[in-house]
């Protein structure tokens, strides 16, 4: 996107309507679901990623979907840009408010609405956090699949937004593979159900192009997802490696060998340093490389899956191996991975996670020219692996205090998914574009396919309102398109 | 099963194909094996495009779980080279005769017995590259398991029915095959049957497929020898010869069996898994754990949605009836702009498969045009 054209943009729209925006908001809403003073707005400047930071014109908080939909039908009639955020606990500044805009805050639609335990379905507000769907679900032996480790705090909107994954993504798929529909307001707040109760609905896969897409395309209000049985028993074994192309190897082969584990993560030396101080799993220390691989389901499969891992990991060279016994040594394991984010955020005073998506064969080779990229801008990088679906997450660590540490951690961020998609991978596994991605976009995509994205944009968003400068480059529609200042534009 | 079609690359001739069609307004009916030209679809007198030499295997990594092939690869020869491999399809698509192909397959989204558990063949997809209405030739998605940058265009082509483009190229993700099949067979009533479906499915277990017909229930069991044996065992039922079984699935996904036969109205529905029996009633395969039913005879359409409808979901003229009239539900109006703008973003000429999904699609189109500019 040209600075210049953008600059045109925002000129050459109306200014918006502000205090006529307030006031209409306020004949819809109490007062207390509107912040309009600074001060209280400086908590919602930014998402997970902190290093983009902006702050909306206001801010609204609705308590009901019909509220929503009264928004909707403001900003749309004073053509007000609308960015939707669930949590905020998004990592590519997909929640960053517009500063020209209204933040559409959906954590108070926290209701689970309910849960059919025959169908495995439930039915839940777009605010309710993914883990408390399990929660509620745990009383029938069920439980919501997908689970990205901030799952104590995300909400399903946001999962449907970014498609969230998580550590069990390979054999139980990612948020597409596991919402069966949604409530959809469109920008004009039109109240919409996509999908259905069964398990395809005829047409065009709507519900497909709505999840991944970023807040872009319409606002959901309600999600029913499927729900799945509970597996009997759940076993971590933990292997050691000295090399992290041996571990590399070792997952090949779990793979080859036709067993397709819950969970199989990988962890490079630094992070297993990290998470070892955090957690005091009992990761081994000395290991250049760390596999956790959980396998579930009966009993006696279990047993034998897990046998036929941990002699895998031991021909192929693991330095050490150990199996869970129980629940509590099976939880204590896993609390190491899922705390490597915090953990290593212990190591620097900030630290940036990046979210390529690689093939298995290529990750001794990626972590390697990663290393090499880390000496050459003098940053250090952690390595935390879903080595099961290739999805890898460097964390660059660095001091934003030093602008030319910020620098540099993007440069190197940025060289990182360029990498991703030389090796035939992509610049985001699950985070999402956002803000943060977007000129990664034209490394992964030609013009034609960015101009025909843009073109799905329009058809369900024509004047562009619903978080714009965001998820994707707008390439044709400047003239007419309020984008982010050009500070935010990175190029 | 039919040799398998030697690898060509025809990428070249389709994009040539599509740009003449497009500069002449040309409407074009995109085939391959030409399996499901009287199913699922409504009838497109367009001159066809064929794109059935366009074949061939491209990648296939077992130890990626990652199978690259081109969009007339007929599907019998993609299964081969996965189970070759120890690997297959989880979705079990019908093979219709060896005829189907791998394009088709997910333009028309089919997949067999074991969807509930083994997900659809658009569950698996992971990138595609597509012939879109201006002769563009576009990938989206990729050979990686996550991928999240851009919209899902790739999945949003399952069920699209060639409407959006030409689809030339696939990967998808592939899994291992399980060690052991085993299928128990229940004399039951369509209601009993659903019971002991949803009970045996809220459980964790090797469930595979679970299906109802003729007054007998049958659930396969799929998965490791020591989880097949053990709900073998706890399960009760009677245990099919394994010839008799793999007849059972095989002529169920590829709906050769005598309930499908004959020129009488196909219905299919697609519901709540636990919508009561009389649904359908006693005359119908109740399939997918009871999210799938299939009817004969003749009906309303209208009068069928409102059925399926008040059981959270559609239904669909499959097979038979009028091919020239409606064969979907007429989707809320809402929707119907949203796919209507989605089709003028893909394919601004209407070139692609006019009037498969809907009657009137070119002429709403035209409509559609003014509205969204």
């Amino acid at each position: 996107m040209k600075k210049g054209s953008a600059a045109q943009a925002l000129t050459a729209l109306p200014p918006i309507a502000g205090p006529e925006l307030l006031r209409r908001l306020q004949q819809s809403l109490p007062a207390h679901c509107i912040i309009d003073q600074r001060e209280s707005l400086r908590p919602f400047e930014c998402d997970g990623l902190t290093i983009y930071k902006e702050l909306p014109l206001l801010a609204v908080l609705p308590e009901t979907a019909e509220q929503v939909q009264q928004v909707l039908e403001i900003c749309h009639q004073l053509s007000v840009p609308v960015v939707a955020r669930g949590s905020g606990t998004g990592l590519c500044a997909g929640a960053m408010p517009h500063p020209e805009g209204v933040l559409l805050v959906l954590s108070k639609l926290d209701r689970i609405l309910d849960i059919d335990p025959l169908a495995r379905t439930a039915r839940v507000e777009c605010g309710v956090s993914n883990l408390s769907i399990s929660a509620a679900a745990a009383q029938f032996g069920l439980y919501y699949g997908p689970d990205p480790s901030s799952q104590i705090a995300c909400s399903i909107g946001g999962n449907v937004a970014e498609n969230s994954g998580g550590v069990h993504c390979l054999k139980y798929g990612l948020t597409v593979h596991n919402v069966l529909g949604v409530e959809l307001l469109t920008v004009s707040g039109e109240r919409v159900t996509i999908g259905s109760q069964g398990l395809d609905s005829p047409g065009y896969d709507l519900l497909a192009l709505l999840i991944g897409s970023e807040g872009l395309l319409g606002v959901v209000v309600e999600v029913t997802v499927r729900l799945l049985p509970s597996p009997e028993l759940a076993q971590v074994v933990m292997a050691g490696f000295d090399s992290v192309s041996a571990a590399g190897d070792a997952v090949g082969a779990v793979i080859a060998a036709g067993i397709i584990p819950a969970g199989l993560e990988m962890m490079d030396a630094l992070a297993i340093q990290a998470a070892e101080d955090f957690a005091a799993a009992g990761y081994p220390r000395d290991a250049s490389a760390l596999l956790l691989c959980e396998v579930d389901g009966t009993e006696a499969e279990v047993a034998a899956d897990s046998a036929r891992v941990a002699k895998l990991f031991r021909e192929l060279g693991a330095t050490s191996v150990i199996s869970s016994a129980n629940e509590t040594e099976r939880a204590l394991l896993w609390k190491g991975r899922k705390c490597a984010f915090p953990a290593v955020g212990r190591l620097a005073p900030d630290y940036y996670c990046m979210d390529g998506t690689i093939p298995r064969s290529q990750v001794s080779y990626v972590l390697g020219e990663i290393a090499r990229l880390s000496a050459v801008y003098g940053l250090r990088v952690a390595n935390v692996f879903h080595a099961g679906d290739g999805n890898l997450h460097p964390l660059i660590l660095f001091d934003a205090s030093d602008a030319g540490q910020l620098h540099r951690a993007e440069q190197l961020g940025a060289d990182i998914l360029t990498l991703s998609v030389e090796v035939g991978g992509c610049i985001t596994g699950e985070h999402g574009v956002g803000l943060e991605k977007l000129r990664q976009m034209s490394h992964q995509f030609s013009p034609a396919e960015l101009l025909l994205l843009e073109d799905i944009k329009s058809a369900f968003d024509p004047q562009l309102n619903l978080n714009p400068g965001k998820g994707i480059p707008i390439l044709k529609r400047c003239q007419e398109y309020r984008a982010l200042p050009s500070y935010h534009q990175h190029d | 099963m039919p040799a398998n079609r030697p690898a060509a690359d025809c990428s070249e001739q389709l994009v040539a194909a599509v740009a003449e069609a497009a500069s002449q307004g040309q409407p074009v009916y995109i085939s391959a094996g030409g399996s499901k030209r009287h199913i699922l679809g409504r009838n497109c007198d367009a001159a066809p495009l064929d794109v059935s030499a366009h074949s061939g295997i491209i990648d296939y990594q077992p130890s990626e779980l990652v199978l690259t092939a081109r969009a007339g690869t007929p599907l019998v020869e993609i299964l081969e080279t996965l189970h070759q491999q120890g690997q297959t399809l989880p979705c079990e698509p019908p093979l219709f005769g060896g005829r189907a192909t791998l394009g088709g397959t997910l333009a028309c989204n089919l997949s067999g017995p074991a969807r509930p558990w083994g997900g659809s063949i658009r569950d698996l997809v992971l990138g595609l590259q597509l012939i879109n209405g201006r002769a563009e030739r576009l990938n989206f998605g990729g050979k990686v398991m996550k991928n999240v940058a851009g919209y899902d265009v790739s999945r949003l082509q399952a069920g699209a029915q060639g409407t959006l483009g030409v689809i030339t190229q696939i990967s998808l993700k592939v899994l291992p095959l399980p060690q052991r099949s085993l299928t128990l067979a229940f004399e039951l009533n369509a209601q009993h049957a659903l019971d002991v479906m949803h009970a045996r499915a809220g459980k964790s277990g090797p469930l595979s497929a679970a299906c109802w017909q003729e007054q007998r229930l049958y659930l396969r069991l799929q998965g490791a020898d020591p989880a097949v044996e053990q709900a073998a065992r706890d399960w009760g039922g009677q245990a099919l010869e394994p010839e008799l079984a793999d007849k059972f699935w095989s002529s169920l996904r590829d709906m050769t069996e005598a309930f499908f036969s004959g020129p009488e109205p196909l219905w299919r529905f697609s519901v709540n898994p636990t919508a009561a029996a009389g649904l359908t009633g006693e005359h119908s395969i109740i399939d997918w754990c009871g999210a799938q039913r299939w009817l004969r005879g003749e009906h309303s359409l209208a009068t069928l949605q409102q059925l399926a409808r008040g059981a959270g979901g559609n239904v669909s003229l499959f097979a038979g009836g009028n091919r020239d009239g409606q064969v979907l539900p007429t989707p809320d109006p809402v929707i119907a702009r949203l796919q209507l703008r989605l089709k003028q973003a893909f394919d601004p000429a209407g070139i692609f498969n006019p009037g498969r999904l809907y009657r009137h699609d070119t002429d709403a189109l035209s409509q559609g045009t003014s509205q969204c500019t």
